[in-house]
């Protein structure tokens, strides 16, 4: 009786292998996307089977699906311009040397992990150990929002200026306006019963993963990116319509998050002798402060990046 | 016997995972883009459903959270391809 | 009596991975795309209906019961849905929304 299912584990590389091989060699941009989610459902199980709970809802909301949202938004909008020009394909020497780099890079990283001393260097226990002075039961979490709580709050003021750059893509004329198109919800329709429905139940799940992120696997990015969904889901099957992107609660909104942060950082000056320290006895407190409008800002952002840059000008 | 039980989830696991397999080669070989938008039905459902047998076989609770977490974004994720698809039809293909 | 429940999880989760490969087998062997969708998505999902069935023998707590219930009830609502949107798409008439 073998602990390690070899079979399984196998079966789920090549899977993986073969459709990042067909995503790459697919011919239209919409082919290519829909293999790029399917690839990301697939790391997901990969994850899963590493034993990364953390890693894996993570992998499947942002990097398979919020990313698979941002391409098919591209995809379609770049579908006029599709043909390359003749004299725009690359020449088989570039593609040669392409090909060659990837092999070195790819060999260099399979050299490193199998080559890893045993047992591997990793920070693991002594972040493990020191976890009771943060309050909290989740060693990733603990890691994000305090050992290197200066990474999450970069990540954060990071995604807003991806948002500020994708606005600043509108045209003039509808500068400040609606992003997206504007969909029609038919009352009686499928799509609107459908997210009348699951969005709720979204938004509870979404709260969920990010509150039982401070004991067990989850947290503000996993949960954030489940409110964020469900409010593209709730756009697309034209329950409510984008808001404009001038209006002043939804800049509060998007700057909330990393305000509070950055302020309870400065604070940390005062409080324990460095930038976002946190004092032994208050730290859970602060950290939840944290969190609860870093989570809204960060949702706000990616369902903002996922709607897209203005369309419809105000009125 | 918990090892046995385990031994099974695994391989019921591999199981769905090589028909998802196996339904991916008709899908990513079909002629048409509507056959494509079918991979996130199937992935999602497959993934899902290897997903929770994983959770138990591991010992590991925090996989159904990642299943909750895939259904909802499969969802979102297969809505935005009808929608894109539809949005790429209108525009005259 | 851990037995027994071990067994009824064995056969509910044998008879998911059988629907799942019965779906597998209508995408491969019907002949239009209508046809393959009605295949997966039936089959698919009373699969997962079933494998959830099994894991709910598995005692594990009336709270990861409930996230077990959740996760089938939220993928037979998208999958219904979608499965609907996708034929309004590949129905000769095309999408009239």
């Amino acid at each position: 009786m073998t602990d390690r299912p070899l079979a399984l584990d196998i079966g789920l590389a090549f899977l993986v292998l073969g459709v990042a091989v067909w995503t790459i060699a697919a011919r239209d941009t919409f082919a290519a996307v829909v293999g790029f989610v399917a690839f990301g459902l697939l790391l997901t199980l990969v994850w899963a089977r590493l034993a990364a709970p953390d890693v894996a809802p993570t992998e499947a909301a942002i990097g398979s699906g919020v990313t698979g949202g941002l391409l098919l938004g591209a995809s379609t909008r770049l579908h006029g311009t599709q043909t390359p020009a003749p004299g725009e394909k690359p020449g088989a020497i570039l593609r040669l040397a392409a090909a060659a780099l990837c092999t070195v890079v790819s060999a260099g990283l399979a050299a490193i992990v199998l080559l890893l001393p045993e047992p591997a260097p990793t920070l693991a226990p002594q972040a493990a150990t020191n976890i009771s002075a943060t309050g909290l039961g989740n060693p990733v979490t603990a890691v994000l929002m305090a050992y290197r709580a200066i990474d999450t709050l970069l990540e954060t003021v990071v995604l807003l200026l991806a948002l500020v750059g994708v606005w600043s893509l509108a045209p003039d004329r509808v500068w400040g306006g609606f992003p997206g198109p504007r969909h029609h919800a038919d009352p009686d329709g499928l799509l609107p019963f459908m997210a009348q429905l699951l969005v709720p139940v979204g938004l509870l799940v979404g709260i969920y993963i990010f509150w039982v992120g401070s004991v067990a696997p989850g947290g503000e990015f996993q949960g954030a990116t489940i409110l964020a969904a469900m409010w593209v889901l709730a756009m697309m099957a034209g329950l409510v319509d984008a808001p404009a992107v001038s209006r002043r609660w939804l800049r509060l909104l998007l700057v909330a998050g990393p305000a509070v942060f950055f302020a309870i950082g400065l604070a940390g000056f005062a409080m324990a002798g460095a930038f976002l320290a946190y004092p032994e006895a208050y730290a859970k407190l602060l950290i939840v402060t944290i969190e609860v409008p870093v989570t809204l800002s960060i949702a706000t952002m990616l369902a903002l990046l996922v709607a897209g840059p203005p369309e419809r000008a105000l009125r | 016997m918990r090892a046995a039980v385990a031994d099974f989830l695994f391989a019921a696991a591999g199981f769905v995972l090589a028909t998802v397999a196996l339904g991916l080669v008709r899908i990513l070989r079909g002629r048409g883009d509507d056959d494509r938008i079918m991979a996130a039905q199937l992935l999602g459902t497959g993934g899902i459903a290897a997903m929770l047998l994983l959770a138990d076989a591991m010992s590991m609770p925090a996989a159904v959270d990642v299943a909750l977490t895939l259904a909802l974004l499969a969802a979102f994720v297969s809505v935005a391809f009808v929608k894109g698809f539809a949005r790429l039809g209108a525009d005259g293909t | 009596m851990s037995l027994a429940l071990d067994v009824l999880t064995i056969v509910a989760v044998s008879a998911g991975a059988f629907f799942f490969l019965a779906g597998t087998v209508g995408l491969l062997r019907f002949p239009d795309a209508l046809s393959r969708l009605h295949a997966l998505t039936k089959a698919d999902n009373l699969g997962l209906g079933l494998v959830v069935l099994g894991l709910l023998f598995q005692p594990e707590g009336l709270f990861a019961g409930l996230k077990l219930i959740t996760v089938w009830l939220l993928t037979l609502l998208a999958g219904a849905t979608v499965t609907q949107l996708i034929a309004r798409t590949a129905r000769p008439g095309g999408a009239q929304e």
